[in-house]
Order: structure tokens, then sequence, then C-alpha cells
């Protein structure tokens, strides 16, 4: 799979711009705020149809502007198709499969996989449990759709059993009957959605440590510790023996909602006994099992957005990486990088074909 | 939107707080009804306010009635035994154009919903035990039929008044739910589908 060409309109600091890309390596040059990401960003709209870093739609329309459109051509399994997106404010976001608009955001998701390796994802590792859990569930849903429909519903089911419990708080009167079809669901969903996360990080642990070993160099194990409600045996009974504290707390206590992926470095946790290198590594390691997983799965390679990669990585770290793609592990690779020579010195060691394009104040123009 | 006349400004405004009808439509009715004789928006009017005032619902069922109790409830002809449970009154007017049911109705008047705040005081739930409860002994009911919707409140609502029936031992039964007549397989949505493949029933050849 691969993006052939784009076109903005009014997105973000883009007037009106056209590209044609390499099937191998893409290039974006420019200095900070010239709209290098921007571009990143326009092609993660058209496979995820939003954008990976504000996810206000109306925000990424050009200044004093009414509306944005990125289309761009793919090639996918030697089929062309053209997608679309179209954001305008005060209307509904629309999202185009050659020419056809999709009734629903998710239809689309998981057709185009892309993964993202960008300078604030340490945020994965520092920030609460939410931001793990959006990470591993966005990559369980492209690959397995009824897991979607599980998560939907319960957040359905959990959102409506918080305002009975609120309501019961208030009231001082418990009716276990009421409570009982929101309680059976709940333990249900929470069981099947443990399962499948479960069997997911299990398979996800085998890529992430090959991975992690290659870009680091280093002997210490990295693991995923899931932690969840859903593991121990006596869930149900435990759910329901939390129902005095949820009353108080006027929420739900137990439940897959609660779950957590901890990062360990050697059997601790990276977040806090994790060298700033330690933790860039893993990030890395972690994006490239995404993208692992999501090829083998799927069978397609995935688009991959670096994102001031070279700024973050040392030397040893940034042979590593190239190394993966001279052997053309990866797909189509988009790479953005403030400093020119320093790209074209480290990507001038590949066989591969190479665009570059230099990016200055919203226009674009191929080297 | 500028009006002439304050009298007609007053008229739109009301008019157009009916659902489905925008200020546009709600100046042209007003200016249509300015055209007719004057009697006929006195019998309009009169029909309003003899709607609002003398409307009721039947005590038994819920359903709108001219009595206190509506025609269905009062029947000879229907089977007493068998209570079909819905959501509201058009529910009611579906089903009985469908010519295939015989029995009584409850309606609820509403789901199940704690965002909402609905709840089963909201609804008719206690006055359908209630009814259960107190029939006499040739009118016993014997299976309750569920006919809410197949949304994740509806179901709510079916499993809370299952186990309100359960224990007072009456048959519950849930109208089907799967591909419509004359419908298409390829265009059913998966979760329809894989629910009728599920459900599936033995097929009568004869």
């Amino acid at each position: 799979m691969h993006l052939k060409n784009i076109n903005l309109h009014q997105f973000k600091n883009y007037h009106l711009v056209r590209a044609e890309f390499s099937n191998e390596i893409n290039c974006f040059l420019g200095t900070n705020g010239s709209g290098k990401t921007n571009l990143l960003d326009a092609i993660h709209y058209l496979c995820f149809t939003r954008s990976a870093f504000n996810t206000v739609d109306v925000q990424n329309i050009l200044h004093e502007k009414s509306f944005f459109t990125i289309k761009g051509d793919f090639e996918l399994e030697e089929k062309n198709i053209e997608i679309k997106c179209i954001v305008e404010s005060g209307k509904k976001k629309q999202m185009l499969h050659t020419g056809k608009a999709y009734d629903k955001m998710s239809e689309h998701i998981g057709l185009l996989p892309v993964v993202m390796i960008a300078p604030d994802d340490t945020q994965l590792i520092k920030d609460g449990s939410e931001g793990r859990r959006n990470f591993f569930d966005s990559i369980i849903s492209q690959l397995d759709k009824p897991y979607l429909h599980l998560l939907v519903r319960y957040q359905h089911f959990l959102k409506q059993r918080n305002a009975l419990l609120k309501q019961f708080s208030e009231s001082g009167q418990i009716d276990q009957s009421l409570l009982e079809p929101y309680n059976i669901e709940i333990i249900n969903l929470t069981k099947s959605i443990y399962i499948k996360r479960e069997t997911f990080i299990q398979d996800f642990l085998k890529g992430l440590q090959k991975h992690y070993g290659v870009i680091s160099g280093e002997k210490e194990t990295v693991e995923v510790v899931y932690q969840s409600d859903g593991k121990d045996l006596d869930f149900e009974t435990k759910f329901k023996a939390s129902l005095s504290r949820d009353i108080i707390l006027k929420r739900t206590n137990k439940g897959i909602h609660k779950d957590d992926f901890v990062f360990t470095i050697g059997g601790y946790p990276l977040k806090k006994f994790g060298s700033q290198g330690q933790q860039k590594s893993f990030l890395i390691a972690l994006k490239l099992s995404q993208f692992q997983i999501l090829k083998e799965r799927k069978g397609i390679l995935p688009i991959l957005l670096l994102d001031d990669i070279f700024d973050k990585l040392d030397d040893l770290r940034i042979a590593k990486m190239i190394e993966l793609v001279a052997n053309h592990e990866f797909g189509q690779l988009f790479i953005t990088d403030a400093r020119p020579e320093r790209s074209k010195q480290i990507l001038s060691t590949i066989n591969a074909d190479k665009r570059y394009f230099n990016i200055k104040d919203g226009m674009l123009s191929p080297d | 939107m500028n009006f002439p006349s304050k009298l007609i400004e007053d008229a739109v405004n009301e008019i157009s707080r009916l659902p489905g009808i925008g200020k546009k439509t709600a100046l042209r009715l007003t200016l249509h009804l300015l055209k007719q004789p004057e009697s006929s928006s006195q019998s309009l009017s009169h029909a309003i306010v003899k709607l609002r005032t003398e409307v009721r619902y039947c005590i038994i069922c819920h359903n709108i009635s001219d009595q206190e109790i509506c025609s269905i409830c009062s029947s000879h002809r229907r089977d007493k035994s068998l209570i079909c449970i819905v959501e509201d009154i058009p529910d009611v007017l579906a089903i009985e154009n469908t010519a295939q049911y015989n029995g009584l109705y409850h309606v609820l008047g509403g789901v199940i919903s704690p965002i909402q705040g609905i709840g089963p005081d909201e609804l008719k739930i206690d006055s359908l035990l209630h009814r259960i409860d107190t029939a006499a002994a040739d009118d016993k009911v014997q299976e309750v039929i569920l006919a809410l919707s197949a949304t994740m409140e509806g179901d709510t609502t079916s499993f809370f008044i299952t186990r309100k029936l359960n224990e007072r031992g009456i048959k519950v039964s849930t109208i089907s739910r799967g591909i419509p007549i004359g419908g298409e397989l390829e265009f059913t949505d998966e979760v329809t589908l894989g629910r009728s493949i599920l459900t599936r029933i033995s097929y009568n050849a004869e």
C-alpha cells in the first residue's frame, strides 16, 4: 500500500498545495514552524479520519477560513482508491472513498493502516493509564471489528450504571433489581474484553522484546504487564462487593475501564526507573511492534510517519532504524527533519527511491 | 423574520413549535387560516382544546382512550390471558395494524435510562405488576410478550421486567428480531444477521 499524491486546501498553514510522492522514502525538510508535521498529519487524517495531534477538527482549518479538504490517491493491493476528507465549520465531517461518503467514520478505520512516531509519544509512558488503553484499543480495533462493538457497548452500560449510582447516592435508596441488568452486562463484557486484550498483549510482547533488543542493543528484558480486574476468577463477587464504595464515589470502581498496561524494564516500572534513552528506545520498539502486528495480521505494509525522529535519537539508534529501512522491512516512509544535510547524509547510504521536499511558508517544492 | 402584524407573529410562533414545522410553513398555515371562513378556525381551535382537556388514558393499559377503560381492554373478543408490553402509543397502533394479535397491551411510556433520569418509577411498571397480581380468576395472565425497541435501553428494560415476572411464574416471550420480509441478505447489517443465525428456527416444509 502507498500514497501516490496529496492535495491540501486550507489545511492548517497550507492554502493550496499538491505533492507527488515516492513509493519508498519521502522527506519533508524545512525550519521549525514551516509545516512539516502538518503534512504528516494530513496523511494521518486520510488513513485514520482524524488528526494525530488535535482532535478538534475545525481547529485544523487555516485561520479565518471556513473549511479544509484533504485528498489523496492510494494504491491498495493494485487498486487505485481516492480518499477525501472534508471538514467545514458547523457541518459534519465527511470522508469519501472514491466519491462515496462513509456513513460512519469507524467504517474507514483499518482500511489504510498507518503508524506514527512523534516527539510527544513519551506521554504514553508518563501519563495515566487512559492513553495506554487507547493506544492498545486502537490497534486491536483495527484488527478485530467485534472488539470495537464490545467496547462501545461496555462504555454505554458503564455510563448508565454510573448515572444510576449517582441517583442512589442522592436518594439514599438502593434498588438492587434495577442495578442487576447493568451488572450482568458489565461483568460479561469485562470477561470478553479481558480475554481479547490478554491474548493480544501476549502476541504483541514477542515483537516488542525483539524490536527493543535491536534498537537499544541492550540486554534488559522489557515487558508489558497487563493489569486487569478481569483477570480475577472471582471478579463477579468482587464487582458486586464494591457496590457500597461505588455508591459513595458515585461511579463504578471495578471493570476493564480501570485496566492498565504497565511498561517495565528489568522488572521495574519504566516510568520511574527507565533512563531517557531507555524510554525512547522502548517507545520506538512499541511503535515498530504496532507496525509489525498490523503488517502481519492485515497482510499489507502500513505507511510509517516519522516526525523529527533524528532529533530524538542518538547515532546508534538512528543506524539501527536505518538498517531496518534498508532491509525493506517498511513500506512507504514519510520523514520530517529541520536539518536537510543531516537527512540527506543519513539516507544517502540506502538504496531506495528517495524524494525530498523543501517546505517554506506553507509552500512545498520538490528538491 | 419580520411580520406586518403582532397577531400573525404570535400565531406563527405558536404553530412553529410543533414538531416538523418551521417558521415558513407556520406562516403559510397562518395565512391559509386567514383566507378560510372564520368558522373553520373556530372548529380547529375547539378541536384542539377539546383534545387536550378531554383526552384520557386507559386506567388499565395507559393507551389513549375516550373512556376510563379503552376499547381494547373492554372488548370481550380479546384474549385477556395475553399482555403485550410496548414503549409508547404508536407501537400499539403498529401492532394493531398487523391484525396478528388478539391479546391486550400495556404501554410503559418509555424505557429505563438512568442517564436521562428515567427509572421504573417514571414508567408504568408497577401498574403492570399490580394488574397481573389483581387479575380476576377467569382472566389470569398466562403470558407476557415483550415488544420493546432492540436497543441497549430496551434490552435493559426487558431484563428488569422479566425478573419481576419470573418471581410470579408467568411465561415471558419476546418478539423475534431478524431480517425483514422482502429484505435482502447482503444488505442486512452484521449484528442483525449474526443474531438471526444464532436464533434460527426449524424450517417447516409442509
